[in-house]
Parts: C-alpha cells; sequence; structure tokens
C-alpha cells in the first residue's frame, strides 16, 4: 500500500534527513521524499496501521528536523 | 515572497543596517571591547536566533552535524575569540543565502507548475437546463459535459454535440489545433478554442489523462537519479568528516607548537578551523542537483515528454542503443494512398473514382483509405451490384460500367491485361469494361519526421535498431529509406525480446539500451529495456503505465529533444559538482594554511550556492 502526502521543510539537506527517519520507521517498507514538490511517498508493510505508523513516522522526522511539517 | 521570506528578509535588512552602525561606532569611539560584544550581540541574535535554536534541539536530539551546527558553532566561536563582525556576518550571509535558495527553489516551483497548468479547476454540467460548475472530481461516468471556447477539457470523454478545434499544447507541445467533430474521443487537459462541445464522459476525473499525467510529473521527483543519491550519502559522511577536521585543526597545531617549543597561538588555530566549518558547508551540492533535473523534467514536460524519474532522465544520456518498433512508431501505422499509376488513356483522378467507388461498400482498411484518398462524397447511387470476390477483390456497377478492383488474379479473371506490376506495400489493380484502368498502391506512410530524427541520433553517435513484425520486403524498404542500421523483420512479439536481450549483452556496462513502441503490445519488451519509451501515448493508459518515458504526441523527433535535455541536464549537474567542489576544497585548504579568512569561506558558502542555484535554473529553459 502506497500513501503520498504533503510536507513541509525548508532545506534539501532536512529532507533527505527526513527521509530516512521515514525509511526507519517500523511499518514502512521504502519512502521517498522529493525536496522539490514537497512530496513524500510511503510504501508501507503488508498489514500496517497507516495512521500509527505515519504518527510515529513524524515524530521521528522532528527528531531529525524539528521544523518540519508532514500533512497527515 | 511567502510570509515567512518576509519576516527574513527583514531581519536581514534590520541586522545588516545594525551591523554597519555599530561598525562605524566602533571605528569612531573606538569603543570599550565589552560595550562593543554587547552592541554585535543585539544584531546577531536579530539574525540567528532560530539558527542557534535548531542547533540546540539539534545536539538534543543527536542530530550534531547539520548546516545549523555549522553555523552555530562557527559564529559562536568567531564572537568567543573577539571577531564580532565577522561572527555576525557569517550568520548574515548565510541566512542571505538561505533566503535566495528558497526564493529560487519557490521560483522554480512555481514555473514548473505554471508549465504544467492543465489542472481545470471545474466542470460544467446542465442541471435543470441550466449550466452549473461543479468539482471535476464530482462528475460521474456517463455524464454530459458542456465545455466553453477557453475552457478546459475537465475530463476524457466523447463529443455528443459540436464540433471544435483543441489546443494539445500543454499535453504535446504541439501547438497546431486538432480538430474535434461530434463522435470523437477527447482527452481531458485539452483546451476547447473554437466551439461550444457537449462530452459524455467516459472517466472519473481521477482516472482521466490530465489527472494522470499530473500524478505522474509530480511524483516524477522521487525517483531519485545516481546524482542525487550520491550527494545525499556523500553529504552524510562528508559533513561529521569536516567537523572532525576542523576540531584536529585547531587542536592539533598549537599542541604541536606546544611540543616543539614554539607559542601555540590557539587563536589563530582556532579561528582557521571556524573558518574551514563555513567553508564547508554542503548546501550548494544539496540543493542544485535535484533542482537541476527537476528543472529538466519540467522542460521535457512542456514539451510533451514525460519522464516518470530523474533516474531516467539520467540513464537517457548514456543511451547508446535505440531500438524502435516500425509500425506506428517510425511509421504512422495507418494505410494512405502512396501511389497512383494509370494506363490506358485513364486520368488519376478517374482511377481513383472508380477503385473508390467499387470498393464503396467495404470497411476493409484498403477500401477506407481509397475512399479517404477520394476526397469527395460518395454519392452511393452511382454504385450497384457490388460483389465480393473472395481472394480476389470486388467487382461492382459505377455509372452503369462493370468495374472490377482487386488483385492481378481478378484482372485475369475479367480479361484485362495488367500492364505493369507494383509491389510497394498492397496494390490494388482496377479494370473498367474489362480494360485495364491502372494500379493504385497503399501501403503505411512513414512518419514525416523519422528520418530527421534517425539522422539526429545516428550524428549523435547512437546505433539504430528496428525490429518489426511486418514483412522483410516492407521492413527494407522502410529501413533503408530511414538508414537504420539493423533491420529485424518478421518478428513474433517474443522474437523482439529475444532481438532486445542480444543487444542488451552486446552493449558495455555503461551504456544504456532504449525501446521505443506506441504501447501496442510491446509492454514486454518496454519493460526489458534499460528505458521504455512509449510514444503517441495521448490517451493509452497501458502505455503511460508500462514505460519510463512517454512521448505524448506521435512525433519521433521528440526522442532526440529528450536526450538532448538529458544530456545538458547531466551537464548542469556535472558542473555543479565539480564546480562546488572545487572552489570548496580550494578554500578548506586556502583556510586550514591561513592563506584565506572568514570573509573567503563565506564566499566559499554563500556565492557558490548561489552561483550553482542559479545554473541550476537553466535547466528549466534547454531548447
Amino acid at each position: 500500500m502506497k500513501k503520498t502526502y504533503n510536507v513541509e521543510v525548508d532545506c534539501p539537506n532536512c529532507a533527505a534527513k527526513m527521509e530516512e527517519a521515514v525509511k526507519n520507521t517500523k511499518g514502512v517498507k521504502d519512502a521517498s521524499l522529493s525536496f522539490m514538490t514537497l512530496k513524500l511517498k510511503v510504501e508501507f508493510e503488508d498489514g500496517a496501521d497507516v495512521d500509527a505508523v505515519m504518527k510515529e513516522a513524524y515524530a521521528n522526522c522532528k527528531k531529525v528536523e524539528d521544523d518540519c511539517v508532514i500533512e497527515l | 515572497m511567502n510570509k515567512k521570506q518576509k519576516t527574513i528578509l527583514y531581519r536581514i535588512i534590520i541586522s545588516a543596517v545594525l551591523v554597519v552602525a555599530v561598525s562605524i561606532l566602533d571605528a569612531v569611539l573606538d569603543l570599550n571591547v565589552w560595550i562593543s560584544a554587547v552592541l554585535y550581540l543585539v544584531p546577531y541574535f536579530i539574525i540567528g536566533y532560530d539558527i542557534l535554536k535548531k542547533a540546540w534541539k539539534g545536539i538534543l536530539n543527536r542530530q550534531v552535524f547539520d548546516e545549523n551546527f555549522l553555523m552555530a558553532v562557527a559564529t559562536v566561536g568567531a564572537i568567543a575569540i573577539g571577531e564580532f563582525r565577522e561572527g555576525v556576518a557569517v550568520m548574515l550571509f548565510y541566512q542571505i543565502g538561505e533566503l535566495f535558495q528558497s526564493v529560487a527553489v519557490g521560483k522554480s516551483r512555481k514555473n514548473i507548475a505554471a508549465l504544467m497548468d492543465i489542472r481545470p479547476d471545474y466542470a460544467n454540467i446542465v442541471v435543470d437546463g441550466q449550466i452549473e460548475k461543479v468539482d471535476p472530481d464530482e462528475v460521474e461516468i456517463g455524464t454530459t459535459i458542456v465545455v466553453n471556447p477557453g475552457e478546459k477539457v475537465p475530463i476524457d470523454g466523447v463529443i455528443i454535440d459540436g464540433n471544435t478545434s483543441l489546443n494539445t499544447s500543454a499535453l504535446t507541445g504541439e501547438s497546431v489545433p486538432r480538430d474535434a467533430v461530434c463522435g470523437d474521443e477527447v482527452i481531458s487537459g485539452c483546451i476547447n478554442l473554437t466551439g461550444t462541445i457537449h462530452i459524455r464522459t467516459t472517466k472519473e476525473f481521477g482516472d482521466s489523462t490530465v489527472s494522470k499525467i499530473l500524478d505522474l510529473v509530480e511524483n516524477s521527483s522521487l525517483k531519485k537519479s545516481r546524482s542525487e543519491n550520491f550527494i545525499t550519502k556523500f553529504a552524510k559522511y562528508y559533513t561529521p568528516a569536516v567537523c572532525y577536521s576542523a576540531l584536529a585543526l585547531a587542536i592539533i597545531p598549537p599542541i604541536f607548537n606546544l611540543i616543539i617549543g614554539n607559542p601555540a597561538a590557539w587563536l589563530t588555530w582556532i579561528i582557521r578551523a571556524l573558518s574551514f566549518l563555513v567553508v564547508s558547508c554542503p548546501c550548494a551540492l544539496v540543493i542544485s542537483i535535484p533542482l537541476s533535473f527537476f528543472g529538466g523534467i519540467g522542460c521535457a514536460s512542456t514539451n510533451g515528454i514525460l519522464v516518470k524519474g530523474s533516474n531516467y532522465l539520467e540513464a537517457l544520456a548514456d543511451t547508446k542503443y535505440i531500438v524502435f518498433d516500425k509500425t506506428g512508431t517510425l511509421t504512422k501505422g495507418v494505410f494512405e494512398v502512396t501511389g497512383s499509376y494509370p494506363e490506358n488513356g485513364f486520368s488519376k483522378d478517374e482511377l481513383l473514382y472508380y477503385a473508390a467507388y467499387a470498393e464503396s461498400g467495404s470497411s476493409h482498411p484498403i477500401s477506407i483509405s481509397l475512399k479517404k484518398a477520394y476526397a469527395g462524397k460518395l454519392e452511393l447511387e452511382r454504385v450497384n451490384g457490388i460483389e465480393e470476390v473472395a481472394g480476389h477483390g470486388v467487382m461492382a456497377v459505377v455509372d452503369g460500367r462493370n468495374v472490377a478492383a482487386g488483385n492481378v488474379k481478378l484482372m485475369k479473371k475479367v480479361g484485362a491485361s495488367v500492364t505493369s506490376e507494383h509491389d510497394e506495400g498492397t496494390a490494388v489493380y482496377v479494370s473498367v469494361d474489362g480494360v485495364y484502368a491502372g494500379c493504385i498502391t497503399i501501403s503505411d506512410v512513414v512518419k514525416p519526421t523519422s528520418k530527421e530524427a534517425i539522422a539526429g541520433l545516428k550524428a549523435s553517435g547512437i546505433k539504430t535498431v528496428m525490429l518489426t513484425g511486418d514483412t522483410a520486403k516492407t521492413a527494407q524498404r522502410v529501413g533503408t529509406e530511414l538508414g537504420l542500421d539493423e533491420i529485424h523483420s518478421e518478428l513474433l512479439p517474443a522474437d523482439k525480446v529475444a532481438q532486445v536481450e542480444r543487444l542488451l549483452g552486446q552493449k558495455g556496462a555503461k551504456e544504456n539500451l532504449a525501446f521505443v513502441g506506441d504501447g501496442i503490445n510491446d509492454a514486454p519488451v518496454l519493460s526489458r529495456a534499460d528505458i521504455g519509451v512509449a510514444m503517441g501515448a495521448l490517451g493509452s493508459d497501458a502505455a503511460i503505465e508500462a514505460a519510463d518515458v512517454v512521448l505524448m504526441d506521435d512525433d519521433p523527433s521528440k526522442l532526440a529533444l529528450a536526450m538532448r535535455i538529458s544530456r545538458k541536464t547531466l551537464k548542469i549537474v556535472r558542473q555543479n559538482i565539480a564546480f562546488a567542489l572545487a572552489v570548496k576544497f580550494a578554500c578548506l585548504i586556502l583556510v586550514a594554511v591561513g592563506v584565506a579568512n572568514m570573509w573567503v569561506a563565506i564566499f566559499a558558502d554563500v556565492g557558490v550556492m548561489v552561483l550553482a542555484v542559479l545554473n541550476a535554473t537553466r535547466a528549466l529553459k534547454i531548447k
């Protein structure tokens, strides 16, 4: 299952770090964040609770880049 | 500029004014060091408080080595050792650079959004005889929508009333309007030019062409290129490496000095270490490379070339083999009358007249192309007694004369003597009252731009191969006319895959193979090739799904354009990588040995970034 989210982030390096953080979240199979379009595409593992996983992913992103927003 | 950017701009202006004022005051009054420190700290906090906060939060979250940290350490360090003005200036210039970057990126985003401004805002539906504007998402399949001149077609459908011409340039890059009459299928994203049309929708908005294309373009930058991944990885190791080097630069030389008995010169080395940190910021690379690819993809989109990811744009540049499908790719895939050879006193017009009337009752592709070539309207009462002779052709009475149209066997049957045989495409021989009237040849026509496209590709060192299921004779004719390097004919779909596999085995490791097809029956080959290119994909969902690069219209010369955009984008990317790294490393060394000061360091950071971003925005304007 794949979903795309809108993201707000200021610098490309931070975007790369957020991508890494989402990727390392449990329940996420793969993730890609484009700084240019400010879109985050997340592929979830089968049977993952999307809302819970994204909440966790968002928290992880906040850790690496405090100044970011994911529109859940 | 948005609100956030404006706030930063004001902060920059205020603190810049303050710094200048304090500098003048300091120079004139020769202030006490403590007083000037306090005075400099005011603009420093105005410009840098958020950076310091972010750096602090980064430390708390164990994300130490980022730009904010670099800037915080460098400026706090500079201030701590009494270089107040330099400390504020570094922060100031860093913020200017960040602002510039954010404005430049925002502008490119907007540019591309404007180029791809095909998203329809509303659909007109008829409710109780009144036209009502609704969200295209709410329109169900089978609804009748009204599109007035000047409006975008919001949803795919079929015209049920009205004629018009459509501007497809936003989808195909083609500026010549396309005529559409009642019964024609129309694709969302076109702009209606001349007449009001009523359309019965055949798809939901989400499945319509316009949504698919927007989705594809928006997602294309999520598929990252090798260069982008390289930079991300590079930054991951680079930043900590630089921080440790700076630390070493601050500590090792003074200790070494102490050991050999010289004065330690702690201050000098700490200043050098701080400048070193300022230079090292990797943002020039991290921002300009995705920006270049984004620009290249945006530029391609406006020309009707959809590239599904930066990785494919990158791969296109290294393409050395291009394999073409013939029918529908290099040729139009429709039969047209290509020659007429009248005999025994008949004119070309008469020949076509009798042939078209004799074939008027048939819906065979050959008959259709004959009728199409005969521009006049067929008056069906002029023809009667149409009789199909299986395996031979047709016989009919036209204007009271016995006409036969078909192959040589039919001519023999009616006793007409064929004086010249033709072998290009399909030949239709015609006799009138038993007298041979001549021959009309019908064949698949090569697209007008194919020859130029192949020549262009060959000129840039690309090997061109044509694969076709057609007969060897036709393949040879088309292949030689276009000047392809290799021609393989009479292939089944599985044979095409085998041919592509053979070529894949033959090519070098760094060379790519692209397959260009019309998306019909060639999905396996499209996915097997390094880059699958679907052509004339307007409205063909299967092709858009299977291919990596989609040429929206039928023009093969777009392929050469796509490759040109790809090469230029990569050139810009390489320029930026080389330029940024060269300047940075040069400045790092100069700073480390003490030749360059903090001001050079600021240029190496902000200046390089600004130049790299400006260079990257060139990718949007490739022609």
